[in-house]
Parts: C-alpha cells; structure tokens; sequence
C-alpha cells in the first residue's frame, strides 16, 4: 500500500474524529512514513510496520473520548436543505421518542449492572451488621445470666461474620466484572463508529 | 505490566527522549522501543497529554523541503522527571526490603 492510499483510507476509517484531531493524526502518520523512508524503508515496508490499518483505525478511536465522537458523528457535514429542515421538524414526532428510547435502553442497562453490585455490596452490609449485632446481643445475654441463649446468639453471629468475609470476596469480583463489562461495552459502542472496507468503495 | 504503571513509566520515557534535544515522533519511538513496548499510536496519545498538561512544547521546523513536529520539554516535564527519579529510589529501597526477605525465608 502507498502512502497516498493509506493515509486516504484511514481518513475514511476515522472520519468519526473531529476534523482537527482527523487532520492532526493523519499528519502524524505521514511524518512518520516520511521519516522511516528516509530512513532507508521503503514506503511499503513503513506503512506495513503500522500493522492492520482496521485494528490501528480502532485503536486510535477506543482513545478518543466517546463524546467527541458522538457530537462529530450528528454534526451535519454540509449546509442543510429546506426540505430537509422541514422533514426534520415534520418527523420530530417520530425520531425524538425513538431517540430518547435508544438513550434510556443504553442507560437502564448501565443502571441495571451497576444496581446488581450496589445490591450484592448491600448484602454484605447487612451480613456484617447482623454478625456484628448478634455477637453484641450474644455478650450480653451471657453477662446477664442467660448463659446459653447467649452464647448460641454470639455463635450465629460468628458464623454470619465467616459468610460476610465469603460475600465480600464475591462482592470484589463482581464488581471487577462489573468495570470489564462496561469498559468493554464503550469499546465496543466507538468500534461501531468505524467506516468498513465495503461502505469506503 | 500494571497499565497504570505502565501508563506512567511511557510518560516519564517520552520526556527523557527529548531531555537533551528536541525530537520528532519517529526518533521518539526509536530511542524509547528498546526500553519499553510503545506503538505509533500510544505514542500521539502520550504526547498529545503531556502537551495539554504543559510538559512539552511542539514547534514545526523545515526538514528535507516538509515540515516535521518537534517536541520540547518544559520546565514542569523536567521537574516530572526529577520527580519520577525520587520515587523510584523509594520503591527500589521497598522492592530491596521485599527480595531481602524473601532470600531470609527461601
């Protein structure tokens, strides 16, 4: 591939980036495909050292915030017609709800992850103050004469206390799950912001 | 690696590529590469970051009739370094106190 083509097709690829950030990459890439010819590679072999231009066309996106590509991907790219003002505003009725509803299914689904952990980290609070409370109650009763109900109440409550150090460690994984999920939920939201080879002929 | 650790260690390597003169992407990756894995685009991301936090400078200079970037370090990107260099005294005192007792139990 020369470097005319492939600095043209990852143009293509990132045309989710604002244009600055496009323009300033491209030349990026350009600088160094110059400096490595000059270096005695040849352009082919320079280009090549950039790996497979899809998985280097995501990984420049996946450290592009997903905001910046969102607000380039709606931005219109050329002067608007009035009918397709008009279509805007006469479909209004239409694409708001269903816009909205895109919006809150992405969102209930974050909730939804996130409301498990907090529930599953809500457990092992109740476990350890229940564990905690009945040891208390469990002294007591000893210290007022009600030796053995005591002591069985201070027994339950060192067996919650073993089951809170199981459900924390539980509670840890889940939520290490939890971040994995959704880092790889937003990699996988930029990666469909990349242009595929058949759109680009 | 830890990708913090190995977020941090790549900083404080851009900035010691362009302590003693200014350099440009390609001589970047080239005096970093024996060091510590770095691609052309964690590269762009690294010095895109140190110049919005102002431990660079970038300046364009005619090379062979085009124009090529140069990067400059500033005085906070050498003070990072200085910095970077009284940690780790700390944490190769911390990582000699660990190995030490690890001899004692082998």
């Amino acid at each position: 591939m020369r470097k005319q083509q492939f600095l043209s097709s990852l143009r293509h690829k990132l045309s989710c980036l604002p244009a600055k950030d496009l323009e300033e990459r491209l030349l990026f890439y350009s600088d160094l495909i110059d400096d490595r010819t000059e270096d005695g590679v040849s352009q082919e072999d320079a280009i090549a050292e950039f790996g497979d231009i899809d998985a280097l066309a995501a990984k420049i996106i996946a450290d592009t915030p997903l905001i910046h590509l969102f607000k380039e991907t709606v931005r219109p790219k050329r002067r608007m017609q009035a009918w397709e003002i008009v279509l805007l505003l006469l479909g209004f009725p239409l694409w708001l709800p269903l816009l909205i509803a895109a919006f809150a299914i992405v969102l209930s689904l974050y909730i939804a992850l996130w409301s498990v952990v907090i529930s599953l980290w809500a457990v092992f609070v109740v476990f350890i103050g229940t564990a905690a409370g009945s040891i208390m109650i469990g002294i007591v009763q000893m210290c007022v004469g009600n030796v053995l109900p005591g002591a069985a109440i201070a027994a339950c409550g060192v067996g919650l206390a073993g089951l809170a150090v199981l459900i924390f460690f539980g509670c840890r994984e889940a939520t290490k799950g939890a971040v994995k999920l959704a880092a790889v939920s937003v990699r996988g939201i930029k990666r469909c912001f990349i242009k595929k080879k058949e759109e680009a002929q | 690696m830890d990708v913090q650790l190995k977020r941090g260690l790549l900083d404080v390597c851009v900035l010691a590529a362009i302590q003693n003169e200014d350099s440009y992407g390609y001589k970047i990756i080239k005096d970093v590469k024996p060091y510590i894995e770095l691609s052309e685009s964690t590269l762009y991301t690294i010095l895109k970051r140190l110049e919005t936090s102002g431990m660079l400078t970038v300046r364009t200079a005619e090379h062979n009739g085009r124009l090529r970037k140069y990067y400059r370090i500033t005085a906070k990107g050498l003070a990072r370094i200085e910095e970077f260099k009284t940690d780790w005294a700390e944490i190769l005192a911390i990582y000699r106190f660990v190995t030490k007792e690890e001899q004692l139990y082998a």
